[in-house]
């Protein structure tokens, strides 16, 4: 079984261990945070992990190293470690913004790194809407996309909220590197809704004017069943839309996809499917990357 | 006299104007004109009312900085272009631009900054405000003038308001509006409002008003915001904005001329403006009708009116009920398409 770490014991450290628990492939043996007092350090000790407030000193110090390392605490944080767990030949699977190694998005690149020491998750709304860019441009050219992800206020943390840019520009660049739209643009808002509203995110692509779209809407629902089998709580809320061009349009045939993300329920509660679909993700990369470690 | 006498301000916004007002016609009404505006269009309206002497005047499409997309409609010009004209065609008036976090990013700031804009506004939710710190340190950074936008004020308590006017206070913002989004305030709510953000703010910054004409009040409310202690008040032109549109300028700055409140507009020069320039670019006039009655009445953002025309139209459902399921589903500013779920799911019940 591959070993893993995780490091940050915050609410995204904390639903990842649940994950990871369940999983075949992995086994998560340690938890690492850096304040003594740590909610999440004291239940991961409770649910048979050892964890240690002593920072990724302590976890790099020990005999037995992990073979990954889940990264769930801040760009700053993961951009000093990385280096670290480089040199020691521990894969780094980030759940923050650094950005350090490529991004992956499960549908669209899930393999294309395997052998990177560190892999980037992107964004929630990153992971949540480049899987559909993605559907889409594999069957037509996509001259332009564009999501828009709304989540629950409570959903988004101190970081997210002080570097909203980041969140913006971050995953532009996903949508055009990894789902293949020639130009991306990626909104983000949040609604402060009692009790708090289940991630909403809606994506629209530019496609050509004669573009097939029963392959269109085929290849949607395909991805979609596709990321539902590791986030149990992603899917459309409707058949895809297609719409002719028109001036608000700017002039450009479109096809719209509604999608909504509930979580499971692990730790976070069910309207965050923003925060789920991460840990998810992650827990997915994780996989893969173990299966090449087992090797 | 009476009257006049309490509307005066405490301490006046300067020492030649009592209140600053701050036209909105070639942003919010960006909305009505479904982003359609053209180069001809603000340089008319920009020579009118820098002519009438409207002090600030906001060019931006109508969701702000990067608003034109496929969520919001595209521009027919870009927004940069227009606000270079703006600013090539004012000689007295400061050009304003708005934009929203999570939308816009901070290179657009840059951009706007670039092509002559003076004055930064940057709204969020009335209850986000901390996702705008960033914005305004790097506006308050380049020398620009900042204002603060708490959207959806209806939606929150005069204490939460306030203690989110001091975050944005607290980032570098000059003067925090009291945004009524959805038109939904009465006047006491904006004087509750208003009086609390004065008293939250102190001398650290303005407070202003940004009213809607969703249940007519856009001149009350103004008034009424002024009395409270607001230095600074939004207006379109002949109402040219979202929803039922904005508070008229001219007949603010009618009343305001009558109450002895000094707004520095001309006030037979604005009348003249809104009938011969800026009547002329409208669609159409912006009504007091059953949708945007009932976006005031619902509390729903204005904008979301003309997408609800389109998405009734598109989906053969009804727009008052796109706008209510809106309400109750307690959408913010930004999310219209969530009004094409809303269709979808109408027309399947259907």
């Amino acid at each position: 079984m591959t070993t893993a770490a995780i490091v940050g014991s915050g609410n995204i450290g904390t639903d990842l261990l649940y994950k990871l628990q369940r999983s075949a492939h992995i086994e998560p043996r340690w938890m690492i945070g850096v304040d003594p007092d740590s909610e999440g350090l004291a239940r991961a000790r409770k649910m048979g992990v050892e964890a240690s407030h002593e920072g990724v000193d302590w976890l790099l110090s020990q005999s037995e190293l992990p073979d990954l390392v889940f990264e769930a605490t801040s760009a700053y944080v993961h951009r000093a470690n990385a280096p670290r767990y480089a040199e020691l030949g521990i894969k780094a699977i980030d759940l923050t913004p650094a950005a350090v190694g490529p991004a992956v998005v499960p549908p669209a690149n899930l393999t294309a790194h395997l052998d990177a020491p560190n892999v980037n998750m992107i964004t929630c709304g990153g992971q949540a809407t480049i899987p559909m860019v993605y559907a889409v441009s594999r069957v037509v050219p996509v001259a332009y996309a564009e999501i828009v992800a709304s989540v629950a206020s409570v959903s988004a943390g101190p970081g997210t909220r002080a570097n909203i840019d980041e969140f913006t520009r971050t995953t532009s660049r996903g949508i055009e590197e990894i789902g293949g739209a020639e130009r991306g643009k990626a909104i983000i808002i949040l609604n402060p809704a009692e009790p708090p509203v289940i991630m909403r995110d809606t994506v629209f692509c530019a496609i050509p004017e004669d573009a097939d779209r029963d392959a269109i809407t085929l290849s949607v629902k395909e991805i979609a069943e596709y990321v539902a089998t590791y986030v149990p709580g992603y899917r459309l809320r409707a058949e895809p839309q297609f719409d002719e061009p028109s001036p608000m349009n700017g002039g450009m045939a479109r096809v719209a996809i509604f999608l909504e993300v509930e979580g499971a329920g692990d730790f976070l509660p069910p309207y965050a499917g923003n925060l789920d679909i991460m840990t998810a993700a992650a827990t997915k990369v994780g996989e893969e990357l173990a299966k090449g470690i087992s090797k | 006299m009476k009257q006049a006498n309490q509307a005066k301000q405490a301490k006046p916004y300067s020492d030649t104007l009592d209140i600053r007002v701050t036209d909105s016609s070639l942003r919010d009404g960006s909305h009505a004109k479904r982003h359609q505006f053209t180069a001809d269009d603000v340089r008319s309206i920009v020579g009118a009312l820098d002519g009438a002497g409207v002090p600030v005047i906001e060019v931006t499409h109508g969701d702000g900085l990067g608003g034109s997309s496929f969520n919001y409609g595209f521009s027919k010009t870009p927004e940069q272009e227009l606000i270079k004209i703006a600013v090539d065609t004012a000689e007295q008036a400061k050009i304003a631009f708005l934009m929203l976090p999570g939308l816009g990013v901070k290179d657009d700031i840059r951009a706007a900054h670039a092509n002559g804009a003076s004055v930064c506004r940057i709204a969020t939710h009335c209850t986000e405000a901390d996702i705008s710190v960033q914005h305004f340190g790097l506006a308050r950074e380049m020398g620009l003038e900042t204002v603060g936008f708490l959207m959806m004020a209806h939606s929150t308590t005069p204490e939460k308001l306030a203690a989110q006017a001091r975050i944005m206070a607290d980032a570098g913002c000059q003067c925090v509006y009291v945004v009524d989004s959805a038109g939904a305030l009465v006047m006491d709510d904006v004087t509750d409002r208003v009086s609390a953000l004065v008293a939250e703010l102190g001398d650290d910054a303005q407070v202003g008003f940004h009213g809607h004409e969703n249940l007519g009040l856009g001149v009350g409310n103004s008034v009424a915001a002024v009395r409270a202690g607001a230095l600074q008040i939004d207006g379109s032109t002949r109402r040219l904005g979202a929803g039922a549109g904005n508070t008229p300028v001219e007949a603010f700055a009618a009343v305001c001329h009558k109450m002895g409140i000094r707004t520095g507009i001309d006030v037979l020069k604005i009348i003249d403006a809104a009938e011969d320039v800026v009547r002329p670019v409208m669609d159409d006039e912006c009504l007091l009708d059953r949708m945007s009655l009932l976006m005031g009445h619902a509390g729903v953002y204005s904008s979301f009116l003309k997408h609800a025309y389109r998405q009734a139209e598109r989906y053969g459902v009804s727009g008052a009920e796109i706008l209510l399921t809106a309400g109750e589903r307690r959408l913010v500013g930004g999310q219209e398409d969530q009004l094409i779920d809303i269709a979808v799911e109408l027309a399947a019940r259907d």
